[in-house]
C-alpha cells in the first residue's frame, strides 16, 4: 500500500441555524466520516445534494472548519483552517481545489495565463521567462491554445474555464487535488473530455483526487475509491467495483438505480400505489 | 437597486439598457455636459470675459447686452464670469466629498466584507448611529463649531455620506467575496491584502464609479443649500448656491437672471450626474448579467 496522502478521521460538521437559540437549529451536516486516501489514489465522495459531500469538501481545503475530528494531509495537521497566509500557502502546495461553477470561479478579469502566473508567483521563485515556460506547459497538460491561454473567462465557454481552474490548480503542484462536482455543470461530451484530461494528469503526475460528484457514471470512470454519504453520514465505502457492482446499502442501489440508462424508469421513492 | 450576480435576473427594463457594444447617446451627452462644465471652470481666468469681482454700481440689474451677455447681479457685476468662476468652487466642493467618502465607504466596505463577524456586525452599528444624522444637520453643527467655509461642510458631509456608499458597496463587496473565484484565490494562499485590493476593488470598481456620480448630484444639492442659507462658501466669492440668495431681493425688482441663472446650473450639473449614474447603474448591470 502507498503513503496516505489525505486521512479524515472522525470529521463532523455541525451549523448552527442563525437566529436560533442553543440547541435547537442544529444542523448535523457531516457526521463521523472518515476515509484516506493513498498517493496517487482517486476517492469520489457520492451523495444526492444535501448529504454533506461539499461540506466535507470545503474542510479539507481550509474553507470550513471541521466541528471534530481530524484532517492530516501529506502528514501535517491541516484539520483547523488558518487565516494567516503563510499557513494557507503551505497547505496549498499540499491541496487544491477545483469548484463546481466554471463561470464564477475565475476572477473576470485575469486572462487564463495571469490567473496561472499568479499562483506561480506566490509558490515559486522563478524568473519571467520561467514563468512563462511554465505557464505554457501547464496550459498544454490540460489543452489550452495560445488564444484561450490570453484571454478573458467571458471569451471562454464552460469546458475551457474548467480548464483553466485545472490549471490554476495544478500550478501550485499540489500532491491532492479536490473536484468538487468540477464537470457537473458541463456538457456530456466536454465532461467525457475532461475527465479523460484528469486521467491523464493522474497518471503522469502521480497527483491523488477527492472526487465529491452526485454523477455515478463520471465516479466510475475516475475513481479507485467510493464513499457514498446520505445525510452526513458515510452509508458504504469500498473499492469503485465493489460498490458500483454490487452495492449493499439501500440507498447506494436507488443512486445507482436513478441513473439514466436504456430502458430506464424512473423509481419513484413515494411510489403512489395504481 | 438590485445587484446583478452570474444568475440572478437583470429587473430594469431592458427599454433603459444599452446593448452591449452600442454607444448610449445619453451618457455621452450627460459626459459632454459635464465634461464642458469641468473644463470651463478650470479655464475661467481664459474663459471669462470679464472680472467677476470688479463692481458697478452704475450697470446693476441690467439685462443681457453686448458688453454683458448675461447681464449684471445687483452690484453691476458681470452674471457670466461670475457663473463660470462660480463653477470650480460649486463643483470643488462636491468633488472633494465625493472622493473621500466613496475612497473611505470603499475601504470600509470591503475590509468589513471580507472580515465579517463581529467586526462587520460592530462597524454596521457604528453606520447606523451615523445614518440617524441627516447630512445638513450634521453640517450645521459642524458649521457651528468650526465657522462657514468651505471646509467645515466638506467634512461634515464627507462623513454624513460615508454610510450610505459603505452600505451599499458592502452588499456588493460581499457577494463578490463570495464567488468561487475568491475562494480559490484564498485556498491558493493568496495574502488577504492581495485578494482585497487587487481582485475584489477591481470587479466591484464600476459599482464603485455609480455610487460616485450618484453622490456627487446630491452632494451638490446639500452644499449650495448650505451656501444658499450662507453656511458654506462666503460672499463675495463667486458660488451658485450663494448666487441663488444673492440673486433673490433683486427678483422683486424684476430681474431675476442671477437666481435663475445659478440655480439652473445647479439643475443641469445635477441632472447630468443622475442621468449618468442612471446610465452606469444600467450598464454595470447588464454586463454582470454577462458574464
Amino acid at each position: 500500500m502507498h503513503e496516505q496522502v489525505i486521512s479524515a478521521e472522525g470529521l463532523r460538521k455541525v451549523f448552527i441555524a442563525r437566529g436560533a437559540s442553543a440547541g435547537d437549529g442544529k444542523i448535523v451536516a457531516v457526521d463521523d466520516i472518515s476515509f484516506m486516501v493513498s498517493d496517487g489514489g482517486s476517492l469520489a465522495i457520492v451523495g444526492e445534494s444535501g448529504s454533506g459531500k461539499t461540506t466535507v469538501a470545503r474542510m479539507l481545503v481550509g474553507l470550513t472548519r471541521p466541528t471534530a475530528g481530524r484532517i492530516v494531509i501529506a502528514g501535517q495537521d491541516r484539520t483547523k483552517p488558518c487565516k494567516r497566509s503563510s499557513k494557507r500557502q503551505a497547505r496549498g502546495r499540499d491541496i487544491q481545489i477545483v469548484f463546481q461553477d466554471p463561470y464564477s470561479s475565475l476572477d473576470p478579469r485575469q486572462t487564463a495565463a495571469q490567473s496561472i502566473e499568479e499562483v506561480l508567483k506566490l509558490h515559486f521563485s522563478l524568473s519571467r521567462a520561467d514563468r512563462a515556460d511554465r505557464v505554457q506547459r501547464l496550459a498544454g497538460q490540460v489543452g489550452l491554445d495560445e488564444r484561450q491561454v490570453g484571454a478573458r473567462p467571458r471569451a471562454l465557454s464552460g469546458g475551457q474555464r474548467q480548464r483553466v481552474a485545472i490549471a490554476r490548480a495544478l500550478a501550485a503542484e499540489p500532491k491532492a487535488l479536490v473536484l468538487d462536482e468540477s464537470v457537473a455543470s458541463l456538457d456530456v461530451s466536454i465532461q467525457a473530455q475532461i475527465l479523460n484530461l484528469l486521467a491523464d494528469i493522474r497518471e503522469q503526475t502521480r497527483i491523488s483526487y477527492v472526487f465529491i460528484s452526485h454523477d455515478l457514471a463520471v465516479v466510475r470512470q475516475v475513481a479507485d475509491h467510493v464513499l457514498v454519504m446520505q445525510h452526513g453520514r458515510a452509508v458504504e465505502s469500498g473499492s469503485t467495483e465493489q460498490i458500483l457492482g454490487s452495492p449493499e446499502h439501500p440507498y447506494t442501489k436507488l443512486l445507482r438505480s436513478s441513473v439514466p440508462g436504456r430502458g430506464w424508469k424512473p423509481a419513484r421513492r413515494n411510489a403512489r400505489q395504481a | 437597486m438590485s445587484m446583478a450576480g452570474p444568475t440572478e435576473i437583470v429587473t430594469l427594463p431592458a427599454v433603459v439598457r444599452a446593448r452591449r457594444g452600442r454607444i448610449d447617446p445619453l451618457m455621452v451627452m450627460c459626459l459632454l455636459v459635464i465634461g464642458a462644465i469641468v473644463l470651463v471652470a478650470i479655464l475661467a481666468p481664459l474663459v471669462a470675459p470679464d472680472n467677476p469681482d470688479t463692481i458697478n454700481i452704475l450697470s446693476s440689474n441690467q439685462g443681457t447686452s453686448g458688453s454683458h451677455l448675461l447681464g449684471t447681479d445687483s452690484l453691476g457685476r458681470d452674471l457670466l464670469s461670475r457663473l463660470i468662476w462660480g463653477a470650480r468652487l460649486s463643483l470643488l466642493g462636491p468633488a472633494l466629498i465625493v472622493v473621500a467618502a466613496t475612497s473611505l465607504g470603499t475601504a470600509l466596505a470591503i475590509t468589513t466584507a471580507w472580515i465579517g463577524g463581529a467586526f462587520d456586525a460592530a462597524v454596521a452599528r457604528v453606520l447606523d448611529i451615523l445614518f440617524a444624522f441627516p447630512g445638513l444637520i450634521f453640517a450645521l453643527l459642524a458649521v457651528a463649531m468650526f465657522g462657514p467655509g468651505l471646509w467645515a461642510p466638506v467634512v461634515a458631509l464627507a462623513i454624513a455620506y460615508l454610510p450610505y456608499i459603505a452600505r451599499v458597496l458592502r452588499s456588493t463587496a460581499l457577494r463578490e467575496r463570495n464567488l468561487p473565484y475568491v475562494s480559490a484565490l484564498y485556498v491558493g494562499g493568496l495574502t488577504s491584502w492581495r485578494i482585497c485590493w487587487r481582485h475584489i476593488l477591481p470587479n466591484i470598481m464600476p459599482f464603485v464609479v455609480v455610487q460616485a456620480a450618484l453622490s456627487f448630484g446630491s452632494a451638490l444639492i446639500d452644499l449650495s443649500a448650505l451656501s444658499y442659507l450662507g453656511l458654506g462658501i462666503q460672499p463675495p466669492k463667486a458660488e451658485w448656491g450663494l448666487m441663488v440668495s444673492d440673486g433673490q431681493s433683486s427678483i422683486l425688482n424684476g430681474s431675476p437672471a442671477e437666481s435663475l441663472y445659478a440655480g439652473a446650473m445647479i439643475v443641469v450639473v445635477v441632472v447630468a450626474f443622475n442621468l449618468l449614474a442612471d446610465r452606469l447603474a444600467a450598464s454595470v448591470h447588464s454586463r454582470g448579467s454577462q458574464r
